[in-house]
């Protein structure tokens, strides 16, 4: 038998240790359409029946007022899953109860996964299930998930319950029931496919996703009774949801009892977000996960890159046809771009890992509330602190943990602003050059750029904020869960999942955008081959924009770098030695001979801002759509430029030469 | 009857009214803000955002929004 299953309830419940405890490793991540909220299914064979579980993007309620929610909703409405699986904390029952409320609402057939009953038996909550059972009048498995607990009940039930729907209607108190009533009666018959009560509820509710399936005759008697519902009982979405919280007062009443006292999560609290001590401790949980990443990766990526280098020296010359082995076996060809992509594959996984270790144990919302007041000033929400950080070492996994951003605007200014942070890619350039052009001033040179970098961030952001993503940030409200013991198992099927998307995705983009800078360097004006940079198309193109950065005093060769540096920034490097002549050990005393200090600032500052690398590109066109990736590409240029030439009109009139 | 970013510290509240567009107040609900719900002040310090036990769990209102919710101390 095939059984559809869905997982529902609120965040931090622990839905993705149920998700992978259930599927194990077949399981796959994508998003769900059109979004970039994560969708999560996998398959479990269970006595004989092929299970399908969806894991539902977390919630408190079934509003139409998120995007999650409507995800949730419809899912449940459209697809009619066998049986819906509620996920409910125990030691949250009264708020957790009200998502299930809703679920039985819309009619769905719910088994409640009563999870961390460990947390608690420790918090001294004690819950009689088999009376809450009874008052709900739905299957309830208790669980502690991560020690796979009470999962082989849940599969039990899951079989048991497919074909025999529990559907129970839970009925709120009679002022509001009378409404709900008279509503049922103008659309009985009338809605093919939905729950009539369910539909009642979201009219008065004056929900605008259920208003635009009725006509506009029925809607309007609707209207009616909701605005009479007004007028006795007050605000009918108020009284609704005061209703489910007196019900579920009413269901807990016998059935829940706790004492109050100090938990560990208060006291854990009370030192991470100690007024002193809580933004230092931040900063030093998030240098931690930055080492983690960066110098676990470090090794592995710099085998990588020396393994596809010596295959590529390997099958240079294999053909024996010069443009191919460019293209594909060069230093800058297609296969070493494979082991460039792969390097960062495992950077993400790492950096991933380490993240969402950090945030199940439940930290980042913590983070955000340290964050919140400093971040908001300067136009970004709290949780925009986090990929800010990460930007330092590497944009791409920045880019992809602004998914912890919920509101769509705050997330897609945390995105265009990244690239901004000066990441570890750039450095290598900075650092290069900066001994010989700047002497013992250059480690102020290098600060200066990371201070400019979040400065001009700050700016942008204020400025998208007043523009074309006008408003302000959403309003800062979050639960800060529990503390918990993350399960490292589901932190890295996350994380591979993760790394495994972005390989995929951002490969089509940098393999493509690496073979067309390789054809514009080795063809020539006259669309031969040639070996002699000069003659080739980067440089005609570099010398036909030479007059637009003629102010800047450049030569040509500085801008094919800098086109070079699209591929990835520490090319930038590599890239001007090869076209000055000189190697990467001379190049910073070559450029430091034929520029003064300050055009080389100028400059410097101009490949901090221009472009992101076309990784970080193939990143925010996977998370934000061509439209602002193509956008970040044009400010970033036009800002760099400003810059530079801001730079340079700065020390002439300070009288640096 | 006082906005809650106003309130002080370990107190025990009672939520009088929210102000504020339909969207927020869904959310804040749907977190167990309703009117006429007991919450306790856990922390309240600066302009940074206010922290809340709510039905047993803790949620952190920013400054803005706890300006929009009127409650009456216990």
């Amino acid at each position: 038998m095939k059984i559809r299953v869905a997982l529902a309830g609120n965040p931090n419940v622990g839905k993705s240790v149920v998700f992978n405890n259930l599927t194990g490793g077949h399981q796959h991540i994508g998003n769900w359409p059109g979004k970039t909220i994560d969708k999560a299914e996998g398959t479990v064979n269970y006595k004989g029946n092929e299970i399908y579980v969806i894991d539902l993007p977390g919630t408190y309620s079934l509003t139409a007022y998120s995007a999650e929610e409507l995800i949730a909703r419809d899912y449940i409405i459209q697809e009619k899953p066998d049986v819906v699986i509620n996920i409910v904390d125990a030691s949250n029952l009264e708020r957790n109860l009200y998502l299930t409320l809703q679920l039985l609402e819309l009619g769905a057939n719910v088994i409640i996964a009563l999870n961390k009953m460990d947390l608690a038996e420790r918090e001294n909550v004690k819950i009689d299930i088999e009376r809450l059972e009874k008052k709900l009048g739905i299957p309830i498995i208790p669980m502690v998930a991560p020690k796979k607990e009470g999962m082989k009940e849940l599969l039990d039930a899951i079989i048991k319950y497919a074909k025999k729907s529990v559907k129970r209607e839970m009925n709120y108190n009679e002022k509001i029931e009378r409404y709900i009533d008279e509503v049922e009666k103008i659309i009985e018959g009338k809605l093919e496919g939905f729950d009539k009560r369910w539909i009642a509820i979201k009219i008065l509710e004056n929900d605008k996703e259920v208003k635009k399936k009725i006509g506009k005759d029925l809607l309007s008697q609707c209207e009616e009774i909701r605005e009479k519902m007004n007028k006795n009982v007050g605000d009918p979405e108020i009284a609704l949801a005061d209703a489910r919280y007196q019900l579920i007062k009413d269901i807990c009443g016998d059935v829940l009892t706790k004492e109050r006292k100090v938990t560990v999560s208060d006291i854990i609290d009370s030192v991470l977000l100690d007024k002193f001590f809580g933004i230092p401790i931040f900063v030093s949980i998030l240098w931690m996960i930055f080492q983690f990443g960066f110098m676990v990766s470090a090794p592995f990526c710099d085998f990588l890159g020396d393994g596809f280098a010596a295959l590529s020296s390997v099958l240079s010359g294999a053909t024996g046809i010069q443009w191919f082995d460019y293209l594909f076996f060069g230093d800058y060809g297609v296969l070493n771009g494979i082991g460039m992509v792969l390097s960062f594959v495992l950077l993400i996984i790492l950096l991933y890992f380490a993240l969402s270790l950090v945030e199940d144990f439940g930290y980042m919302a913590r983070a955000a509330f340290l964050m919140d007041k400093i971040m908001r000033k300067l136009g970004l929400s709290g949780r925009a602190i986090i990929p800010m950080i990460l930007g330092f070492g590497c944009n791409v996994p920045a880019i992809y943990a602004t998914r912890m951003i919920p509101d769509e605007k705050d997330r897609l200014v945390a995105i265009v602003t990244n690239p901004l942070m000066l990441c570890g890619a750039r450095l290598v350039f900075f650092s290069a050059i900066v001994g010989a052009v700047f002497g013992k001033a250059g480690g102020d040179v290098i600060l200066s750029l990371y201070l400019l970098g979040i400065v001009l961030a700050f700016i942008v952001a204020i400025i998208l904020r007043k523009t074309i993503l006008k408003g302000r940030v959403s309003p800062f409200i979050l639960e800060l869960p529990p503390y918990q013991m993350p399960v490292p198992k589901v932190s890295l099927s996350k994380a591979w999942q993760r790394g495994k998307l972005f390989f995929t995705k951002a490969g089509k983009v940098v393999l493509p955008g690496i073979l067309i800078l390789g054809i514009l360097l080795i063809t020539s004006t006259s669309f031969t081959y040639t070996e002699n940079a000069e003659e080739s198309l980067a440089a005609a193109i570099g010398k036909a924009f030479l007059p637009i950065v003629a102010p800047l005093g450049w030569d040509w060769r500085l801008l094919v770098a800098a086109l070079f540096g699209i591929v990835a920034k520490e090319i930038v490097l590599g890239a001007s030695a090869l076209l000055y002549g000189a190697s990467e050990e001379t190049i910073a005393t070559t450029m430091a001979s034929m520029y003064t200090p300050l055009q080389m600032y100028s400059y410097m500052v101009f490949i901090l801002i221009y472009v992101p690398c076309i990784v970080t590109i193939g990143a925010i066109k996977q998370e934000a759509g061509s439209k602002w990736a193509i956008f970040t590409l044009i400010y970033g240029i036009i800002l760099a430029y400003i810059m530079a030439w801001v730079v340079l009109g700065f020390g002439h009139l300070m009288g640096v030469v | 009857m006082i906005p809650l970013a106003m309130a002080p510290e370990g107190k025990i509240l009672r939520i009088v009214g929210i102000r504020g567009g339909r969207g927020i107040m869904q959310r804040l609900m749907e977190l167990g803000l309703v009117p006429g719900s007991t919450i306790r002040v856990i922390k309240s310090t600066g302009r940074g955002p206010i922290l809340l036990e709510v039905k047993g769990s803790r949620i952190a209102l920013g400054r803005g929004i706890s300006m929009k919710l009127l409650v009456e101390v216990r």
